[in-house]
């Protein structure tokens, strides 16, 4: 299974700290920002990229399994449950 | 069982590692400050300044946990379990043991929040991490007033130490975020060519309409 | 009457003929609810799934992406969490050049009413929304008046809610998060607005122009609806003309129409250049006008979209890429200033386009805007810089004679008069400092 990194663009602050720890996969643009060269991480540099997400001072790099074929994203939070008007009629 | 008398070795290692969590503390949080300012040259990288912050806070915990150990077990200061984490229940000059208390509580929140980032995500870690502005000193005063080597000698060398090297990492992070403010918000104008007032399409456009289909076969 | 007749049983005379123009704009009559009813006869049918596949209709607030899908995606996340979804329909309209949204709302807003209660019924939704800029004076009081003589005949009763006046506010995460945080800035996607949109709730946010397709789709049918347009891409679209054109305003036309004959028709003086799509579309040489027409499959040929159906032509007294450099400066504003990529790399794009348009004295600015046009692609959170770059890029390609021109004699000669494309006038405030 490989691993794939993704970049919170909101929460980028352009630390740089990534780029750093993981320069085989992650560059620098013009004003400090990273720019993810190869998204698929290879087995040698997992430790490496777990490394550089923990790193990241505004936790906006992650490292995560490829996304299901499935649409929804999981959320860390249930789907709350229904209450009251909210109950969808059946 | 009566008291005894206990050897002063646990009295010393207390005094001694308080002192080392002490000069550990002074310098992660200086270089906790001084990373704002994402300072890198060649050969001293980020992640360096990050790595060593992180480091040296968990060791100054390690060094922490040693020094209230060992001023549990010295019977003479007279603390119970319980007064680890609730202060000013010492009978050995309460107030600034009770202190200690306080920054170890502080601690523990500010350690756990840190080692659970991940899962705590951005937001309430930083919100936690905020407390080390406030940890810090009460640490210090703690250690200035309930210690007993702070008050004279290479002691109080020690605390002034840790305060230089703690104000002067403020100062320059404080310092630097205003001048760099101060830049920013000068901005950049647009320039001549693009100043001119534009027209914007009227808001009651007249509307029109085009039989320009091209003709439809039946579905 | 089978089960699946989803026309209205109301004693009209049956739906008026399929294949002619005006449908969404008012040919006759008022915005009045009895002039509306009187043309199009009540609507009594939500929209069924299957009809509004069997159409094929597509979003006209400038993505095109299809409707049928998006509500297929809504009611399964409202089903899989076992809440109501909410309706939001998007008449913010933050881009300048067009009017269409504003036409729509002042001139027939039963018809986009009629839509938003049809989806709401559709979808089991409990709330739904109106959402109008707060510089748009005069769709909102049309609107607000429509609904007050519908009081009490919808079963979801239509909120209006005022926007900010930015470009981004319309875009459908930040306008989700207008509604659920009161901050008009993009958020991360996914989760998209169809899986948890206002306040965590399953929402479909649509454009009133395509709402107003949905009420007559519910009303009549996909066969029906179909009979304007092409076979691939059915309907009508509304489109604005502006820019150097003596009858500008805000037309109808079936898809696949010809731009030539639609520029004809607005009495479109000679050209530099016709802008397609608003701020994120493309530019089209003079020479390229021919072979287009208002379709996705034929603009897409020439490397365009209908986007938003904005259509603005630059007469040939003014020079396309001063035009292009003014408005990314704009759009550079205009960032949410969220992700460092758009709020450092615009700014920069923008000061190097105006270079260009200079003469480019150090020869290195055509090099600058497409190496920091690639730099910025795809790396915010939003589709400002994409869209951007898109419209920076599209005018130097297509321009590339004009720019020789420049190079030799710095400002063009062509850029007498006053600037043709439209833009808000400016705002008190400096745009962000690049880092």
């Amino acid at each position: 299974m490989t691993f794939r990194l993704r970049i919170d663009p909101i929460g980028c602050d352009g630390h740089g700290l990534c780029a750093e720890v993981l320069p085989e996969l992650i560059g620098l643009d013009d004003w400090g920002y990273p720019v993810v060269r190869r998204s698929d991480v290879p087995p040698h540099l997992e430790r490496a990229a777990r490394t550089a997400a923990t790193m990241c001072p505004k936790l906006a790099l992650s490292v995560r399994a490829p996304a299901s074929p499935v649409e929804l994203t999981p959320s860390r939070r249930a789907p709350r449950k229904p209450r009251g008007r909210d109950r969808v009629q059946p | 069982m009566s008291a005894t008398i206990t050897s002063p070795t646990d009295w010393y290692i207390a005094r001694g590692t308080g002192l080392v969590a002490l000069v550990l503390f002074s310098t992660a949080v200086a270089l906790g400050v001084v990373g704002v300012r994402r300072w890198r040259s060649s050969r001293w990288p980020r992640m360096v300044t990050a790595g060593l912050h992180r480091s040296i806070a968990l060791l100054s915990v390690c060094f922490l946990v040693v020094h209230i150990v060992t001023a549990e077990l010295d019977r003479w200061i007279g603390l119970g379990w319980l007064d680890v984490i609730v202060p000013f229940r010492s009978h050995y000059r309460p107030l600034w043991v009770g202190l200690g208390t306080v920054a170890f509580d502080l601690v523990l929140a500010v350690t756990a929040t840190s080692l659970l980032r991940r899962h705590l995500g951005h937001r309430l870690w930083r919100a936690v991490h905020w407390a080390a502005w406030l940890l810090w000193p009460v640490a210090l005063l703690h250690g200035f007033a309930a210690g007993s080597d702070t008050r004279s000698g290479w002691g109080l060398v020690v605390i002034l130490a840790c305060v230089w090297l703690v104000a002067s990492a403020a100062i320059w992070r404080v310092g630097g975020t205003l001048v760099d403010r101060a830049r920013s918000a000068r901005g950049t104008a647009p320039p001549l060519a693009v100043r001119l007032p534009v027209p914007t399409v009227p808001p009651t456009v007249p509307a029109r309409q085009l039989v320009g289909s091209t003709p439809r076969s039946s579905p | 009457m089978t089960a699946v007749d989803l026309r209205p049983t109301a004693p009209t005379s049956g739906p008026p003929p399929s294949g002619r123009l005006p449908r969404l704009l008012p040919g006759t009559g008022g915005p009045g609810l009895d002039d509306h009813l009187r043309r199009w006869g009540p609507l009594d049918a939500p929209v069924g799934q299957d009809e509004l596949e069997r159409s094929g209709l597509r979003g006209r607030g400038g993505a095109g992406f299809p409707t049928a899908v998006k509500m297929a995606a809504v009611r399964a996340a409202a089903g899989r969490d076992r809440r109501r979804p909410v309706v939001v329909a998007n008449a913010t309209e933050g881009e300048p050049a067009s009017a269409k949204d504003a036409t729509l709302l002042t001139r027939n807003p039963h018809l986009v009413l009629d839509g938003i209660a049809a989806t709401a019924r559709s979808l089991g939704a409990d709330r739904a929304v109106l959402c109008i800029a707060d510089g748009s004076a005069g769709p909102a009081a049309s609107a607000e008046r429509a609904l007050a003589e519908r009081r009490g005949s919808d079963t979801v009763a239509v909120e209006v809610v005022r926007t900010p006046d930015r470009y981004l506010a319309g875009e459908e995460s930040a306008l989700v998060n207008w509604l659920t945080t009161r901050r008009a800035v993009p958020t991360l996607t996914p989760p998209r607005p169809a899986d948890r949109g206002v306040d965590g709730r399953p929402t479909l946010v649509e454009n009133v122009e395509t709402l107003a397709n949905l009420a007559l789709l519910a009303r009549f049918g996909a066969a029906w609806w179909r009979g304007l347009g092409t076979d691939e891409e059915p309907g009508s679209m509304l489109v604005t003309v502006t820019g150097g054109v003596e009858r500008p305003g805000v037309y109808e036309v079936g898809l696949g129409f010809e731009l030539a004959w639609l520029l004809s028709a607005a009495e479109a003086g000679p050209t530099a250049g016709v802008l397609v799509g608003g701020y994120f579309g493309t530019w089209l040489a003079p020479d390229q006008l021919a072979a287009a027409a208002l379709s996705r499959a034929s603009l897409a040929r020439l490397g365009a979209s209908p986007g938003c159906g904005v259509v603005a032509v630059v007469p040939s007294s003014g020079c396309p890429v001063a035009e292009t450099a003014r408005v990314a400066w704009w759009l550079a504003g205009e960032s949410a200033g969220q992700c460092g990529p758009c709020v450092n790399g615009l700014p920069a794009i923008a000061g190097a386009l105006v270079e260009l348009v200079d003469g480019d004295p150090a020869g290195t600015a055509a090099a600058r805007v497409r190496r920091w046009s690639e730099m910025v692609r795809g790396r915010g959170a939003c589709k400002l810089p994409d869209g951007a770059v898109g419209l920076v890029l599209s005018a130097l390609d297509t321009f590339g004679d004009h720019l020789e021109e420049h190079r030799r004699h710095g400002r063009c000669a062509a850029n007498q008069g006053p600037p043709v494309l439209p833009l808000p006038l400016p705002r008190v405030g400096r745009f962000p400092a690049a880092a």
